[in-house]
């Protein structure tokens, strides 16, 4: 620990829990990238926004990184501290201080639970949309951080979608206000900056989140498909046939077979792929729209096509799909999870490519995923006792990604770079491209100790890393700088 | 000479070279907003046409020249629209001044505004970097999102070339009811109506009459119609298209014309001059013949911003100032996008 550093924070008032004993940082030695770690220097978990500026600007004055850190979550490893720096820990910012029924806003800390917002929100008829599976324990400043989407962001969108306002305390330990609580803000669109800038550009103190009008009528279907090409043409014809669904989501066997065994949640085990599509709005509306997808779902060769008789069974259905990641853990402990997201119309192809690469590197691959975006989720089983086994899946996860780049989509939809994806960064944008990005950094945090190392790759790594590619077998994550 | 993507940034660099400003522009038809950019024109018109649409994406890309009234011509033939219902106050209007200026029409606080629906860009920087950011994907959190820092900008951090988005299917049916209450009336019910589940996609209030627009099908909009009772308006497509682009009289003239951007729920403002709400409350125009200090002041006190949006006197500033610190952050994107302030010099008078 830095003496000079522990001297400014002894003098910040109400005083710091700072943590800097080996034993009671291991908690905080990664998100929930849990493939790589690092110890900080020492974490402080503040209660006040005041004592967040004052931590920024003791650590700015002596350029010491800061990391930042909600519920630790995050499966890009965009939290995993800094060895020489200190780890900003806004679990105790978790205060909602208000919901305004009529405006449809909520104005909470940082360390809020994302379900606590809709919860809250809940009695005035109104919920918070985004809805990450993680969103019983994720909170929604690590949202803002990584635009977080979820299984309704088909229809209402992202984090960046359903943001008023936020606070921000820059490097220089000054504090801004992004967005406003009317629909736009003067000046350039610094909210859409700072949604989903993992933690580059500033430390999130209070957002004000978009609250939305609960849906008068709901309707669960799920569909079975005797191959995954026949579930992807139906997303596609749903879609191209005007009906916008509140979600749309795909498993292929594997997930339902874990999601039967360890949830029993009534999936039928005779297909290759299931789709669980929710339409919601105006009962009469549901109504048409659901003979219309059910009409494409039974036109598309579904096996079988079967409504959620009422909430219960709804609930059921959705606690399977959001806990399929868990059930998967249950088959093989270890895994690795991608986050490509391609144009739809490539969806039966990219799969049957996955699903090639897969035997090709001999390793188990299920998918659960986004379908209506497009936002892929192979999870890749890899046996972490065995050595050499987690790069192999590694590399795997990267030659699927650089797949998405071919077809005209993105390496990340919704997890973030962090530290997992910052050699795809290099595949998916150009030299200058990234050194804009490192000027926009430059502009909010001149001095740099905003989560050094993450997010963006630095142009001599690309070119280290562009001179072995990542197709050649080695992917040496141990030399990510960890500072 | 053919406007291509080299010729755009062959120029760009040669502007940047020689530090000589360029104004760019498209259509001409937001040249009223914002202050007066310096410089040589660079006519973005003849770089046009659609890139690639595939209805069943729901994604349209397309170069910043093609007309709105083209693209909305293609689309309509799918079925589909620009959710943002962007104005067209000349049939001159282009893609590219939409996303320069970031204006959204009367579909803007229910379905979403430019910024939400654009994807994807490729821009030549200040010194003449042929940039892309973004993509055509729904879903996509790789790198900063420059591609909405473009949207709103006023073309002073890149030459926009070409531009994705998310788009929509066209809704089968759309009623437009009619109300008269006065404006605190209508305030609260637009507010109390967002809150609850009803298909609305405008509204709007003059003079004592309130109209709202419900979008979706048919039995649907029958359902809200409802429970919502006022009388059926019968050319209601003329209605939002006139208040969108401008048409009626209110808007047009040469006082003044104020747009105060507020927290929907703001209650009647002080003002003696007419007003016309949009946007569920959290838009009002209004013709006040009032100092630029004291409406900025007053409405700033709510938690909103004022743009001098059309004639008056803009040596008193077309948009809200920044606050001092904000306003280093700007200058110092500026300075890393255009570094010798090229691009529409002057266009954006709170970011010098």
């Amino acid at each position: 620990m830095n003496p000079a550093l522990l001297n400014d924070f002894e003098r910040i008032r109400p005083p710091l829990n700072v943590i800097s004993d080996r034993e009671r940082l291991h908690p905080f030695e990664t998100d929930a990238f849990i493939a790589h770690r690092a110890l900080p220097m020492c974490a402080i978990l503040p209660d006040t926004e005041q004592q967040v500026v004052e931590i920024v600007s003791a650590c700015n004055a002596r350029t010491i990184p800061v990391v930042t850190r909600g519920a630790g979550t995050g499966i890009s490893g965009g939290a995993i501290p800094s060895e020489d720096g200190v780890l900003l820990v806004l679990t105790r910012l978790n205060r909602i201080t208000a919901i305004d029924a009529l405006a449809r806003s909520a104005t909470v800390g940082p360390g809020v639970r994302n379900l606590a917002v809709s919860e809250a929100a809940a009695p005035s008829g109104l919920f918070y949309a985004p809805d990450p599976s993680s969103q019983l324990v994720c909170s929604i400043g690590g949202n803002v951080a990584e635009n977080s989407g979820g299984v309704h962001c088909l229809k209402y969108g992202l984090t960046t979608h359903n943001l008023l306002q936020v606070r921000v305390v820059l490097s220089s330990g000054e504090s801004v206000t992004l967005g406003a609580r009317s629909l736009d803000a003067p000046g350039y669109d610094l909210l859409a900056v700072i949604t989903g800038s993992e933690g580059l550009l500033g430390v999130v103190t209070e957002v004000v989140v978009k609250l939305t009008a609960m849906p008068e009528h709901v309707e669960t279907v799920l569909a079975a498909f005797s191959s995954v090409a026949d579930a992807a043409l139906a997303v596609g014809r749903i879609i191209g046939d005007g009906v916008v669904p509140a979600a749309l989501e795909m498993m292929d066997r594997m997930v339902v077979e874990a999601c039967e065994k360890f949830m029993a949640a009534g999936f039928p085990l005779n297909a290759e792929a299931l789709l669980l599509i929710e339409l919601d709005g105006a009962r009469e509306e549901v109504g048409e729209q659901l003979c219309q997808v059910e009409a494409i779902l039974n036109e598309c060769g579904a096996l079988e096509v079967r409504r959620a008789r009422d909430d219960i069974e709804r609930e059921k259905l959705w606690k399977a799909r959001k806990g399929a990641f868990a059930a998967l853990a249950n088959i093989r402990p270890d895994y690795y999870t991608i986050d490509g997201t391609i144009p739809r119309r490539c969806l039966a192809d990219v799969l049957a490519r996955y699903a090639q690469l897969a035997a090709e590197y001999n390793m188990l691959v299920a998918n659960v995923f986004h379908a209506g975006d497009g936002n892929l989720h192979p999870c890749i089983f890899y046996d972490a006792g065995k050595p050499g086994e987690l790069e192999r899946s590694e590399e795997l996860g990267g030659r699927m990604l650089e797949i998405c780049i071919e077809v005209g989509g993105t390496i990340t939809g919704e997890h973030g770079v962090g530290i997992e994806k910052l050699r795809q960064m290099c595949v998916q944008f150009r030299p200058n491209e990234l050194a804009m990005f490192h000027a926009i950094k430059k502009a909010f945090d001149p001095t740099g100790i905003l989560n050094p190392g993450k997010g963006i790759p630095a142009l001599k790594r690309c070119a280290e890393w562009g001179g072995m590619h990542v197709h050649d077998g080695s992917v040496p994550r141990a030399d990510i700088p960890r500072f | 000479m053919e406007t291509t993507v080299q010729s755009l940034t062959e120029r760009v660099r040669q502007a940047h070279q020689s530090k000589v400003p360029l104004a760019i522009h498209g259509g001409n038809s937001k040249s009223f907003y914002g202050g007066s950019p310096s410089g040589e024109p660079l006519d973005l018109r003849s770089y046009t046409g659609i890139i690639d649409y595939e209805p069943k994406e729901l994604v349209l890309t397309v170069r910043a020249g093609t007309p709105l009234a083209e693209i909305d011509a293609v689309m309509a033939r799918e079925g589909q629209m620009l959710p943002f219902e962007p104005p067209r106050f000349t049939e001159a209007s282009t893609i590219g001044g939409t996303v320069a200026t970031g204006l959204s029409g009367p579909r803007r606080p229910y379905t979403g505004a430019v910024r939400d629906f654009v994807l994807g860009t490729r821009i030549v920087s200040g010194n003449g970097e042929d940039l892309r950011f973004g993509g055509r994907v729904i879903k996509n959190v790789a790198g900063y999102d420059v591609s909405r820092l473009m949207t709103g900008a006023m073309g002073t951090l890149g030459v926009l070339l070409d531009l994705s988005f998310k788009v929509l299917p066209r809704p089968p049916d759309e009623v437009t009811l009619r109300f008269e209450m006065d404006q605190a009336t209508a305030i609260q019910r637009f507010n109390e109506w967002a809150g609850r589940p009803l298909p609305l996609s405008a509204t709007s209030w003059h003079d004592g009459v309130a109209m709202l627009r419900l979008s979706g099908a048919a039995a649907g909009i029958r359902a809200a119609r409802e429970k919502l009772g006022g009388e059926t308006f019968p050319d209601g497509e003329r209605f939002w298209q006139d208040l969108r682009d401008h048409r009626a009289a209110f808007f047009q003239g040469a006082g003044p014309l104020w747009r105060l951007s507020v927290p929907s729920t703001t209650s009647v403002l002080g003002l003696s001059a007419p007003q016309w709400i949009e946007w569920g409350g959290a838009l009002r125009w209004t013709r006040a013949e009032v100092g630029a200090a004291s409406l900025r002041e007053l409405v700033a006190a709510q938690g909103g911003h004022v743009t001098l949006f059309r004639g008056g006197d803009k040596s008193a500033g077309v948009f809200h100032p920044l606050q001092p610190v904000l306003a280093r952050v700007h200058r110092n994107l500026k300075a890393a996008f255009d570094p010798h302030d090229i691009l529409n010099r002057g266009r954006m008078d709170n970011i010098q």
